[in-house]
Parts: C-alpha cells; sequence; structure tokens
C-alpha cells in the first residue's frame, strides 16, 4: 500500500485555494487551516475526500509563538495513512475555535478534553463542560504557564535529584503540606459546587406524554458500582426503566499522564504508558516507541521487530480473555468464568514476567527495540502456548459461552451501533468492528511488520453486544494465528542496537504513531522541540473515545442492559482518564 | 489455630484434652474476625486487577476467609484502597469509609495508595490515602503482586490477633465521629482545613510569602 497516492497532498489547495496552507515548519506535516473556514473544509474532506473518521482531536500550546493550535487528524474508513490538519489561533483569552461536532460527533469528549485540559472554547459544541477535571477546578491545567501545587522545574531530571542527589520532598515546602493550591482572596465557606447541577441540566428530559404521564427519575452508576470496570460513573435518565438519557461521567482517575509525559524525559514516559491501559501494556509502549521512533528516525532490528509482534498479540490475546470473563461478570455470571479466563492469562502473565520482569508493567519496549532478549525457554513456552494450550482454550470458551441461551437472549439485539454511527463516532477497535466496518490498523495502515502475516480482520455486522463478544472470539484466534507465524519466523539477532542512553536525541517536529491495541486505536502525538523532553505529548485512547457512542447505543434499552453495554466496549479506566 | 486458641493458661486435665476448650474472650473474638474478613469490592486502578488476580483460583484469597467482596460498604470490614486516589475520587472514598461499619480496616494498596506513586506530582493526584482516612496496614508495589497483597493481609491479621475488646474504640459509648467529606473547589479542600485556607488566602501577602511566591 503506497501512502502517497492515499494521501491527496497536492489536491487540497487546488480543492480549497487560499483556506488551506501547507504547514511547513520543519518535522511537521499537514495543513494549516483557517479557522472560518474549518467546518466547510472538514465537511468537504470528509465527503468529497473519504476523510470520515476522525482519529485524534487534541490541542497544543505554543507559549513562545504566542499561540494556540488544535490538531486534528482523519483518516478515511476504508485504510491509509492519517492526514493532519491544524487551526492556529491567537493564545489570548478566550481562545475559541469552532467546534466540529457537527461534522464528526467524535469529536465531541475530545473537544470537551481540550476545553478542560488546554482551555480551547469550541464554538458550536452542544455540552462544553469539563470532562476530567471538575466543574470549578480553577485553570486549565495542560497550558505551559499553569504549574501544579508541586511543581519543581519544567523539566526533568530535576535538580533536586540529579546531579545533586539529595531528595527533598515537595510538599514539606508548601503551606498546608499537601498537593492544593488556592487562589488568593479565595474563601472556601463561601463556595458553592456547581458541578453536578450542569450535569443534570444536560440530560435530556422525559418527553411529556399526555395520555400515560411518567414520572422522571434520574439514576447514578458509580463511580462505586461493580459494573463499572473501576471508577466510571453514568448519569441517567429513566422513563420507566428505558433509558432517556445517559452522560459518562469521567476524570475519577485522572493522573496527569500527559502534563507527566511534558516534563519527562523521552525514555522516562514508557514505564507511565504501561499505566494507561493497565491490561496491556506492552501495546502502550508500542505505541509510544512508534511515535518516538519516527520522530528520530530509527528502525528496531529484525529480532526486535519480532519480539514485539509477539508480545503485542500476547497482551491482546489476555486482554480479551478478560474483557470476556469480565463481561460474563457483567451479565451476572459471577465470577465463575472471569476464574477460567483469569487462569488462562495467568499463564501469559508468567511468560511477560519471565521476559520483561514484571506481571503487568512491563517496561519492555525502547526506542530501537526492546530491554532484553527473550530467556532461554521462553520462547518454546509461547510457542507451546500458541500451537496447543492457547487454541485449545478458546475452543472451550466458545463451547461453553457462544451458543449459551442466557448469553444469546441477553446480548443479541441490545446496544446496537450502526456502521455509519460507529464511524461517525470515532469507535475504534472491537466495537468498530462489530458494527461491520473492517477496519484494523494493522491491515488499514501497516505498521511494524504486521504486512508480513497471515491473518484475517476480524468483523461482524450486527453491530450489538453479542457480536462485540463474537469479534474479541475471533481476535484471539486470528492473535494465536499471528502468534504461531511469529515464533516460526523469529531470526536470531541484536534486539537492539548501539549503547543504550538515558537521553535520546530527539529531532524537533510532531509525529503520530498508532497502533491497533486491544481495545483499538491507540495513538500518541508527540510534539518535539529539540529539547530532551517532549513539547506535547498526547495520548489518543480507544477506551475514551469509544465511549461517545455510550449514550447512542444505551438510548431506548433498559437501564439493566446499560451494564452489558458497558462492559461490551471494554473500557479501562486508566486510559479513559488518562 | 487450636495451639493459639488452647493456651491460656489454665490446665485442662488430660481426660478432657480434645473435648473442652479454655480460651480467652478476646482471642476467640479476633480469631472468628481474622478468618472473615470482608473486603469491599472497590478497585480505583492497575491495582484492582492485581486485586482480582489475587481473588482467582492461582492465588485465592477464600484461603483466609476473605473472598467475600461486597460492593456495599455497609456489608463490609476492610476497605482495599487499590490504585491511585484522584482529588475527584477522594470525596467518594471518604463518603464510603463513613459508611463502613466499625470495626472497619483499611489497607493501602500500592506505591499510588500509600503516598502518591509515579503520580505523586500531578495535579488531579492525593499523596495518599492517609492524608484523609487512617490507614492500618501499606502494602508496596506498583503494583503489588498478589503474594504482596496477601502478605499484607496477613499483616493485617496479625493486628486484628492484637486487639483487645476492652480498648478497641469501636465498643465506647458514643459512634465514632465520621471524617469530613472533602469539598470540591478551586482545588480540594478538606472541611478540617478551612482556617489554615483561609490564613494563606485572605490574609494580604507578607514579604517573605511574596518572596516564596514568586521564587
Amino acid at each position: 500500500m503506497t501512502e502517497q497516492t492515499l494521501t491527496p497532498t497536492l489536491n487540497l489547495e487546488e480543492r480549497f485555494g487560499d483556506w488551506v496552507t501547507p504547514d511547513t515548519r520543519k518535522g511537521y506535516e499537514g495543513y494549516l487551516v483557517a479557522p472560518e473556514h474549518l467546518i466547510d473544509c472538514a465537511a468537504a474532506l470528509r465527503d468529497e475526500f473519504g476523510y470520515d473518521y476522525l482519529a485524534s482531536l487534541t490541542a497544543v500550546d505554543y507559549l513562545p509563538d504566542g499561540k494556540m493550535e488544535v490538531v486534528y487528524h482523519v483518516s478515511q474508513s476504508t485504510g491509509g495513512a492519517p492526514l493532519v490538519f491544524k487551526v492556529q489561533v491567537p493564545r489570548e483569552d478566550p481562545v475559541t475555535v469552532p467546534s466540529l461536532v457537527s461534522v464528526y460527533p467524535g469529536a465531541e469528549f475530545q473537544e470537551r478534553e481540550a476545553w478542560d485540559l488546554m482551555g480551547i472554547r469550541f464554538e458550536g459544541h452542544p455540552d462544553l463542560r469539563r470532562i476530567l477535571m471538575w466543574e470549578g477546578f480553577e485553570g486549565h491545567p495542560l497550558r505551559k504557564d499553569w504549574k501544579e501545587a508541586y511543581y519543581e522545574e519544567d523539566t526533568k531530571p530535576f535538580k533536586s535529584r540529579w546531579p545533586a542527589g539529595q531528595v527533598h520532598r515537595v510538599e514539606d515546602t508548601l503551606p498546608f503540606g499537601k498537593n492544593v493550591k488556592y487562589p488568593q482572596g479565595f474563601d472556601p465557606e463561601k463556595w458553592t459546587p456547581v458541578e453536578e447541577e450542569a450535569l443534570y441540566a444536560s440530560l435530556k428530559r422525559v418527553p411529556a406524554d399526555e395520555d400515560l404521564p411518567t414520572e422522571q427519575l434520574i439514576v447514578n452508576l458509580g463511580p462505586q458500582h461493580p459494573s463499572t470496570h473501576g471508577v466510571f460513573r453514568m448519569a441517567v435518565t429513566l422513563d420507566g426503566e428505558t433509558i432517556v438519557d445517559l452522560k459518562p461521567v469521567m476524570g475519577y482517575l485522572h493522573r496527569n499522564h500527559e502534563k507527566i509525559g511534558e516534563r519527562n524525559t523521552y525514555l522516562m514516559n514508557i514505564p507511565f504508558t504501561d499505566r494507561l491501559d493497565y491490561l496491556s501494556s506492552l501495546s502502550n509502549n508500542f505505541g509510544y516507541v512508534l511515535a518516538v521512533e519516527k520522530l528520530m528516525g530509527i528502525k528496531p532490528p529484525e529480532r526486535a521487530e519480532y519480539i514485539r509482534v509477539i508480545m503485542a498479540e500476547l497482551t491482546r490475546i489476555q486482554n480479551h480473555l478478560f474483557a470476556i470473563g469480565m463481561f460474563l461478570n457483567d451479565l451476572g455470571a459471577f465470577f465463575t468464568p472471569s476464574l477460567y479466563a483469569i487462569e488462562e492469562r495467568e499463564l501469559i502473565l508468567d511468560t511477560f514476567e519471565a521476559v520483561t520482569g514484571s506481571r503487568m508493567m512491563c517496561n519492555y519496549m525502547r526506542f530501537g527495540g526492546v530491554a532484553r532478549d527473550f530467556p532461554p525457554g521462553q520462547l518454546e513456552r509461547v510457542r507451546d502456548l500458541a500451537f496447543n494450550r492457547l487454541p485449545a482454550i478458546v475452543d472451550e470458551f466458545d463451547a461453553y459461552l457462544t451458543n449459551n441461551e442466557i448469553v444469546r437472549a441477553r446480548c443479541e439485539g441490545v446496544g446496537v451501533l450502526t456502521p455509519e454511527q460507529a464511524i461517525a463516532y470515532s469507535t475504534c477497535g472491537p466495537v468498530l468492528r462489530a458494527s461491520g466496518v473492517p477496519y484494523d490498523l494493522r491491515r488499514a495502515d501497516p505498521y511494524s511488520i504486521y504486512d508480513r502475516f497471515d491473518f484475517d480482520v476480524a468483523v461482524r455486522y450486527h453491530g450489538d453486544v453479542y457480536d462485540r463478544y463474537l469479534v474479541r472470539m475471533d481476535e484471539i484466534r486470528q492473535s494465536i494465528r499471528i502468534l504461531q507465524q511469529a515464533v516460526e519466523q523469529i531470526p536470531e539477532g541484536p534486539v537492539i542496537e548501539g549503547k543504550q542512553q538515558y537521553q535520546v536525541r530527539v529531532p524537533a517536529g510532531e509525529a503520530y504513531g498508532r497502533v491497533e491495541g486491544p481495545k483499538g486505536e491507540l495513538g500518541f502525538y508527540v510534539v518535539s522541540n529539540g529539547k530532551p523532553n517532549p513539547w506535547r505529548y498526547h495520548v489518543r485512547a480507544p477506551s475514551f473515545i469509544n465511549l461517545t457512542a455510550l449514550a447512542e447505543m444505551c438510548k431506548g434499552n433498559k437501564i439493566a442492559d446499560a451494564v452489558i453495554i458497558l462492559g461490551s466496549i471494554d473500557i479501562v479506566l486508566g486510559e479513559t482518564d488518562r | 489455630m487450636s495451639e493459639s486458641l488452647n493456651s491460656p493458661g489454665y490446665e485442662i486435665p488430660d481426660e478432657l484434652q480434645g473435648t473442652v476448650a479454655i480460651t480467652t474472650l478476646d482471642r476467640i473474638y479476633n480469631w472468628g474476625r481474622r478468618n472473615s474478613i470482608w473486603p469491599m469490592m472497590f478497585g480505583l486502578a492497575c491495582c484492582a486487577i492485581e486485586m482480582i488476580c489475587t481473588a482467582a483460583s492461582r492465588y485465592d484469597l477464600a484461603r483466609f476467609g476473605m473472598e467475600v467482596m461486597r460492593p456495599s460498604p455497609r456489608q463490609t470490614d476492610l476497605m482495599i484502597v487499590s490504585g491511585t486516589v484522584t482529588k475527584k475520587m477522594v470525596p467518594q472514598i471518604v463518603r464510603l469509609y463513613n459508611q463502613m461499619a466499625e470495626p472497619r480496616y483499611v489497607l493501602a494498596m500500592g506505591a499510588c495508595a500509600s503516598g502518591g506513586g509515579p503520580f505523586k506530582e500531578g495535579y488531579n493526584v492525593v499523596s495518599g490515602i492517609d492524608k484523609y482516612i487512617p490507614v492500618d496496614v501499606y502494602v508496596p508495589g506498583c503494583p503489588p503482586t498478589p503474594q504482596a497483597l496477601l502478605h499484607g493481609l496477613i499483616k493485617l491479621q496479625e493486628k486484628i490477633d492484637q486487639q483487645s475488646l476492652k480498648e478497641v474504640p469501636w465498643y465506647k459509648k458514643a459512634p465514632s465521629e465520621p471524617i469530613p467529606v472533602p469539598v470540591l473547589g478551586p482545588d480540594i479542600m478538606d472541611p478540617r482545613d478551612y482556617e489554615k485556607i483561609k490564613q494563606f488566602t485572605l490574609q494580604p501577602v507578607t514579604p517573605v510569602q511574596e518572596e516564596e511566591l514568586s521564587a
């Protein structure tokens, strides 16, 4: 697949004239679009050029230039490299950019995130509230001039730690001894929280029916609720038992991945990516190193490529096993199926522990390779898993679950998402493919060495909860196929070239690296200014963006089904909230 | 168990050995409690996954009588704070803690719950749950392995063994005071700190503070 044919680099200027200008900064690509023409331009890209899928939307604060930039990555749902376009606005409050929700409904949460963390007001957004922090929080934390309470320096390593070597605790220097700060003149006793009113006001009301008046009921599921897979909350309006409207509330695990990532050096970020989607840490490593390798212009040696693929596919298998186990929990098959799933997952975790040193937080991939080779015997163990153990276990799951009457009765026809909606809402991974869109980045925009393997893109066509379960089962089978080929073909050789360094030299520029993680398209947008730390570090989190479609899937269903619809998306809060 | 239960310092006649057990009230009470700790089904982050694995068949919490995880705080004895505590989540955690019936215990699982962990410097991260609620056992690790969590739970059992009915706070005349729930303002506010906050924000800035602020 040639990227040139799919990226119409020339046509854009012909079509749009002076609406767009090529981004000529060194290391940058794509186009700058004039803010006043943004909506028209995006609509034309979607309708005329086939860029119907908004992959990622984020903002960058170019403080020295006095500019804010919103960066859009759009793809064609038929495949190909993404197209980048940007909008630049002066960095003077209020920073406003037109909202793209009318063109790409999948922009809804991403724009809310950019408003929350960067303070960019999207005009025309239907519900522009903070999404990760709470209403009333002081400031927009990802702006470069915003400093957290524990601020020491702009970038690491902090001088207090290195090279001086002594460690002091920041909280000892603060008046409260805690990670808090308050604006001058603030009186805590006069404060009234505003968060909940804004949320409930944004929920749709039950339409008034004169014949049969029903009472409207608002129910909160979570954040402490066994079905929410962590600390996630749904505010639901009910008409009887039927869901009229639903708003996800997140941020309960927002641990400032991006702000910390911009203080860290490039290498320091790898263990942090482990903790994004903590069920599939190796996929996260993979996406991040791909993005930085793109900036640095290096490639790992052959053996490392194979090891990466093996680890990423093992990760996918154990993630899907866990997802299926927990999904059955949500269905009410309390913990028995997940015990089986966890048993198999432990086998894979043993390999992770032997190879990387840790069960969950692997911290294994490096720029230009992987940290260390397989220890003796582990490749044979993976081979045994791939050829004997795992295929048998998938068949066992299949036999017990797939045609189980209760599973089918609960799942079929529930939480339907049409292909058009799935693309419009920027869903990805199993959610998108269960809706009949065969979009898998390993095929659509191949990275690493996935173009060498023989496998099928799992796709199902009903778009309901049951099909999402089936897609995960299919994907486990396909991953086993890839594993079988990879362990057969893996060559000998080094796993990383050159001497390993703590500081890597990353030329100035931007890069968007993406992988097909178990949850979907996991993208890392990294902007470098040539310094040892990334200027901007953004994670396109599949769980987060898949939730944009949650309300659409739930409307009209019963409240009991909201639990399994959420379970079928398979969210991990570490990634949703970052 | 019989060894520790059956040695209260009284001699049991030979013919009654194996039929009669003499023990102290504290011991039998603690023995019952230590072997039926019900944790709350409450996961915050990465550590929750390891907690689930600990409860699953390979590590099997049921060996300690702890497999009964309850989603309702009313029915639980132990809160395993398994993961990063964020400012947005702290009010809910404190509320859950207040809703738990006494005796109640808190185990801070992992680096984040113990002290903020790798995310400590984050603007939305609380530097350890012990800033808000009392913690009985800390388990280090990021995340702690299931073995480490089990070790922490055994430590909690040892702590329970040491407690005496005469001294425990939950048999006092009045119920213990609930912990004030933090409020989400421009930043998280602990109602216990209001005076301190006001001192800092409402007083005119002294030259020393000004120097600190600009530094």
